[in-house]
């Protein structure tokens, strides 16, 4: 049995290690496949669908799905970047992401995925939900406005910080995050050095105190797209 | 031939997008070469004298006359430009719109609950006079109230985005915008 597996990536051979998402290979071979809930060292989610390829005609998450030989894998087509495209929107009109007054803006995940795509104005009705915000931690805030559902936090509190602060609650539109507490996130034990707040890829869970620490033009994605890091490779 | 008409207005906007117009600086010179304004604050004519090639609108529709001079824009402008994230997004206005309207007034008029601001207001009344443009429910953005051709997003808009999607609008060109110049900030 050979130890490596080789398929393509939109008509490119890739090659990866029996065990590999179709994300992980794709990094490694330079092709930067866009993604908001997946991060390199949490467990794999698929709850953002953001990193939809077609695999053999079908549409899968490339962060959960396994590579396998001769897999035909589509990532950069009309077709994908539409539905991308569709997500990203969604993801918008859903909660309430004002971000010309967000301490995160430019650092942003979602933001700087828009910023990639083009998108000057999502092509769906906003729907402007209520959401709250918990500020009761002396150095850490969560703002449930910009929150996007991705469980970076619930994963990283977890499976790293070993501390289970935030779990979800709730279902379909009336889903968010809730801590690990009778009441608040001052009654958990987050702290403001906890991955969980570092892995935020919006400005929902926050430090207190930081604002806007970097000037304008000198932020994550001012000048670079999202994804150009791997690109780069 | 006469030279293409570019009308601007500030809806519920702060005005900031304007100043981001003005940013162009001496490039301001080449645009009135270029067009001509008609209903706009830069020079105070308060009706359409006629057709516009390009409108420029900032903020949302807050209220009814919003609505109004909106619908007006479109009714005279070839081409509509929503201009940074209020007219987008409904922007900081848009902040109210996850409470109910009579909150908003109470907060802001009513002395009673303690929550409004210390106004003498003994008979906590809330403005209604009917020169007063009507509230709208909520904040809207430009494009859910009529059709709009091209967004500019930014907080404002950089003064080069405008610069340029106004030179490609005018020499017939399509507006494509580089990665620096689509910011949401």
């Amino acid at each position: 049995m050979s130890n490596t597996i080789t398929f393509t990536i939109d008509g490119v051979e890739v090659t990866g290690q029996p065990g590999q998402t179709i994300m992980e290979a794709a990094d490694a071979a330079g092709i930067y496949i866009p993604r908001l809930c997946a991060l390199e060292e949490l467990s794999p989610h698929g709850s953002c669908r953001v990193c939809t390829v077609m695999v053999n005609g079908r549409p899968q998450a490339a962060c959960t799905q396994p590579i396998a030989d001769g897999m035909v894998v589509e990532n950069d087509t009309e077709q994908i970047l539409a539905i991308r495209r569709d997500i990203i929107d969604m993801l918008f009109v859903e909660g309430n992401h004002f971000c010309m007054f967000c301490e995160k803006s430019g650092n942003c995940e979602l933001q700087a995925l828009a910023y990639r795509f083009g998108i000057a104005a999502p092509r769906f009705p906003y729907l402007f939900p209520k959401r709250d915000i918990d500020a009761t931690h002396p150095d850490i805030f969560i703002d449930r406005n910009r929150c996007i559902l991705c469980g970076r936090c619930v994963r990283a509190s977890r499976d790293i910080d070993g501390k289970n602060v935030f779990e979800f609650v709730g279902r379909g539109f009336e889903k968010r995050v809730a801590v690990n507490a009778e009441a608040n996130l001052a009654d958990t034990d987050a702290a403001a050095t906890d991955e969980a707040v570092n892995v935020c890829p919006t400005g929902a869970l926050l430090k207190k105190r930081v604002g806007y620490a970097v000037p304008v033009g000198q932020r994550k994605y001012d000048h670079k797209p999202i994804g150009s890091e791997i690109e780069k490779k | 031939m006469a030279k293409p008409k570019v009308a601007t207005t500030s809806l519920a906007g702060c005005f900031g997008c304007h100043m981001s117009l003005l940013d162009i600086d001496d490039r301001i010179l080449k645009l009135v070469e270029l067009v001509d304004f008609d209903k706009s604050p830069v020079d105070d004519i308060k009706e359409f004298t006629g057709r516009c090639a390009v409108g420029l609108i900032e903020g949302g529709c807050a209220n009814e006359e919003n609505v109004r001079v909106l619908q007006d824009f479109r009714r005279h402008c070839d081409i509509l430009i929503s201009v940074g994230d209020c007219a987008i997004n409904g922007g900081i206005p848009a902040m109210r719109n996850a409470v109910p309207l009579k909150e908003c007034f109470q907060e802001a008029y009513s002395t009673d609950n303690r929550l409004g601001p210390a106004v003498y207001n003994p008979d906590n009344q809330i403005p209604n006079d009917p020169e007063i443009p009507l509230l709208l429910d909520k904040v809207y953005p430009c494009h859910e109230v009529v059709k709009i051709d091209y967004h500019l997003p930014g907080c404002p808009p950089p003064a080069d985005t405008l610069w340029e999607a106004l030179v490609a609008l005018l020499s017939d060109k399509p507006v494509a915008l580089p990665y620096e110049l689509i910011k949401y900030d």
